[in-house]
């Protein structure tokens, strides 16, 4: 009844005018205006980082919005990012990746938002126990015989070229081409002098594997450690819980997390098409409100409420891992080598350093990273950079939710980043495991940084 | 051509041990023996479990799985308790909105939460019982049909015999796009996911009942064409006086056939579209890793196996039923 509204809203202001004021008091809900559509279906993959979604769900933070939400895991990346794009899904936990890729038009040519960044971290590298064992003697050791970390891909680098030279191909796994794991896993690979190759997609060529000397392939999250058991790959860069659970199951050694790699990266996102977002308007804020609520819940109190999140993590229709390889790493712990347990306060962050926030300068450094490994084939712009972001990352429907937050004192002022003066760019970032700076507003000027990859004017 | 052949031919070469048939006889062959192999099965079951060391844990043994099933049993009755919680937030829920909003016409909405155990068998028999009623009801005339002119025969035989033997699993992506495409009302009465696995079971289904039926059509026994002929029967009459009564056993064998294949289908049609059902509860178990999944995964499969045996007996009894050639029944 969407005609009826400035009808109901001139009543009570007439109403308001000849004194009627307790009949016709706007309700906050009235503000924000009831979701057009109500019942949602939401994709996941079985990965903590999906927590905001099964925490919003099961707290009733998608109720508290007048939403019935069904909560689908999908088969994989693809699956899910088809099933937004055709309308069987509402929205999805996705890779960053995802819906700049589809916007761009790498891959499937979508038009996919995003108004909520899901968590910072996240992920780990593990590689096989017959490659840990030969990495081992390259990697300096402290006082008290364990490995120092960070251990960057300089220990790997030998293995990798004894099996170059043996004749064989260093397969490792990924999840998806443009998938945080994909970019952290070359960061990191790259960082260390191994090149994982290039991508020539005007040439028809998106298997990523040109001059490569680490062969990059696409394997399912839950199905790594698998794939790692049976030799297919020696090594994957994967969200949890599926490096914990090589230890547990004793398969592989997870030998950095992306924390590490760089500190408080920005990781999965939630996706909904723009279409959506055009004609639920009221239902988009809500989706939003509901899962900043549920990223609040997550962190509050220094990570309290981490124990409760994990055992709902962990029935089968979430994550379904067994409690104990979930609360690992989600109670900000993580166990590399068995028995070599660490502190990793930050491993998963979902609210704190404004991890929700969707800054434009987190989107530009994935299409940095596309360029660096040739998924996009030509020189850009900064501009470009810079509109591309625009068009995915939507800060604007996040501060219209968090704002309502605040109204509401369900949220303060202070738990968001200054809306009046906040541009979407991140403060130039220093953490990364090879020191390179990232500045957003100078994507160019950040390819040329890097001894390995394509830099400003070179095209395969 | 012929595919009961397979199922209906004897080893008559080969002599292996038999028993006779006395009362002792029969009371061994029907109690003891099943039970004996039974509990063979299940011994070497659980020594055979015990020596696999899989990454999620021990291979279940029966005891493992036995417990699987209690819980799963516990999970549903859990379920349930949310589902009616759900159901009393939202009718507070919507008389708040309806108070607060006077256009409002409170809606009650289906349960959000997960399916359980139970709740993906029952889809899984709906989906399976769906998508084979409508291949009855497409193979049955077409068979028919077929059986009776060898020109329609001519010109339809070569597309059965290709389609036939293609896995039912490679016409799932094509269901799922066709379906896609045409089915886009944006509130939808039928899920598309329930769309997807039926066709693809009606899909699977339709040719095995196809061929039987045009087989039992054309092998009419000649004597009883000829009474037809003599009488003069309207064309109409005579399918349902002579031809169908004398083809249903190859009718309802043809169907017997279709419905198991339709079953083993459906399973991996669900696994691998995750559409909702055992399939669904089977890969979703093996993405999870937890240490329980395997034994959750055994639970499912021998209810899967159960189910097919069910369906198997019953179009069996059905078969019996209207069936006057009881000679042609396995």
């Amino acid at each position: 009844m969407q005609w009826k509204k400035p009808f109901r809203k001139i009543a009570s202001s007439l109403l308001l005018l000849t004194g009627f004021s307790t009949l016709a008091l706007p309700t906050q809900a009235e503000e924000l205006g009831y979701p057009e559509k109500e019942e949602l279906t939401f994709g996941f993959i079985k990965l903590t980082d999906m927590a905001p979604i099964a925490i919003a769900y099961e707290k009733g933070f998608f109720e508290d919005e007048g939403l019935y939400v069904t909560i689908e895991a999908q088969a994989n990346w693809k699956v899910l990012l088809d099933g937004v794009i055709d309308g069987r899904l509402d929205g999805a936990h996705m890779l960053a990746g995802q819906p700049i890729a589809a916007t761009m038009g790498f891959g499937t040519k979508a038009d996919i938002i995003t108004p909520f960044s899901m968590d910072l971290n996240g992920n780990g590298i593990t590689v096989s126990n017959a490659i840990w064992e030969q990495m081992k003697p390259n990697i300096p050791k402290q006082a008290d015989g364990r490995p120092v970390h960070p251990i960057k891909a300089d220990a790997l680098k030998p293995v990798v070229e004894k099996y170059k030279a043996d004749g064989k191909p260093f397969n490792m796994g990924m999840v998806f081409p443009v998938s945080t794991h994909n970019y952290e896993l070359r960061y990191w690979l790259a960082a260390g002098g191994i090149h994982p190759g290039y991508y020539a997609p005007h040439k028809g060529d998106i298997s990523g594997q040109i001059d490569a000397d680490a062969l990059l392939s696409v394997t399912p999250p839950p199905q790594m450690p698998a794939t790692l058991e049976a030799g297919t790959i020696y090594g994957y860069c994967v969200g949890e819980p599926w490096n914990q659970q090589a230890v547990f199951k004793d398969i592989g050694v997870p030998v950095v997390t992306d924390y590490e790699i760089w500190k408080d990266n920005p990781e999965k996102v939630f996706g909904i098409t723009r279409e959506f977002a055009e004609k639920y308007p009221n239902t988009t804020v809500r989706i939003t409100r509901a899962l900043i609520r549920a990223a609040m819940w997550l962190d509050e109190n220094n990570n309290a409420n981490r124990p409760e999140a994990v055992k709902i993590l962990s029935q089968s229709n979430y994550v379904g891992a067994d409690y104990d390889v979930i609360a690992n790493s989600m109670t900000g712990t993580f166990e590399y080598e068995k028995g070599d347990k660490r502190e990793v306060p930050d491993f998963n962050v979902f609210f704190r350093y404004n991890a929700t926030y969707p800054y434009y300068s987190d989107a530009i450094w994935y299409l940095t990273q596309m360029r660096r490994w040739g998924q996009i084939s030509e020189d850009k712009s900064d501009e470009w950079y810079k509109e591309l972001a625009a068009r995915v990352y939507r800060p604007d429907i996040y501060q219209a939710a968090a704002k309502s937050l605040i109204a509401e004192k369900l949220a303060s002022t202070q738990q968001f980043p200054d809306f009046a003066t906040e541009d979407g760019f991140r403060d130039p970032q220093t953490h990364f495991i090879d020191g390179i700076v990232y500045n957003g507003q100078k994507p160019n000027e950040y390819i040329n940084k890097f001894s390995i990859g394509l830099k400003s004017g070179q095209k395969l | 051509m012929n595919i009961t052949a397979a199922t209906t031919g004897k080893f008559y070469g080969l002599k292996l041990p038999q028993l006779d048939t006395g009362i002792f006889g029969n009371a061994l062959r029907l109690v003891v023996l099943p039970v004996t192999g039974i509990l063979v099965f299940l011994l070497l079951w659980s020594v055979t479990a015990q020596k696999i060391d899989t990454s999620l844990g021990k291979f279940p043994g029966p005891v493992a799985v036995m417990e699987q099933f209690g819980t799963l049993y516990d999970e549903h009755q859990r379920s349930r308790d949310k589902e009616h919680a759900f159901y009393e937030r939202q009718e507070i829920r919507n008389a708040e909105r309806a108070a607060a909003d006077p256009d409002y016409v409170p809606k009650v909405r289906a349960y959000t939460g997960k399916e359980t155990f139970i709740d993906q068998i029952v889809t899984s028999l709906i989906t399976v019982m769906s998508g084979f009623l409508l291949a009855v009801a497409i193979a049955i005339p077409l068979g028919i049909a077929i059986g009776l002119s060898k020109t329609l025969n001519s010109a339809i035989n070569p597309i059965v015999q290709i389609f036939k033997p293609v896995s039912p699993l490679a016409w799932l992506p094509l269901v799922t796009m066709v379906v896609s495409a045409l089915y886009t009302s944006p509130d939808p009465l039928i899920a598309k996911s329930f769309l997807n696995s039926m066709i693809t079971v009606t899909l699977c289904c339709l040719w095995p009942m196809v061929i039987n039926t045009s087989v039992g059509v054309a092998g009419i026994d000649q004597d009883l064409v000829n009474v037809s002929k003599v009488l003069r029967l309207p064309a109409l009459r005579h399918v349902q006086k002579i031809v169908l009564p004398a083809s249903v056993p190859m009718i309802f064998t043809g169907m017997r056939l279709s419905l198991g294949v339709a079953w083993m289908v459906l399973i991996a049609a669900e696994m691998l579209a995750q559409n909702p059902g055992l399939g669904k509860f089977v890969w979703d178990e093996f993405q999870n890793g937890s240490s329980d999944s395997l034994a959750r995964i055994m639970a499912a499969v021998l209810v899967i196996g159960f189910i097919g045996f069910l369906l198997d007996r019953g179009m069996l009894m059905l078969q019996n039923l209207v069936s006057w050639d009881t000679a042609a029944n396995q």
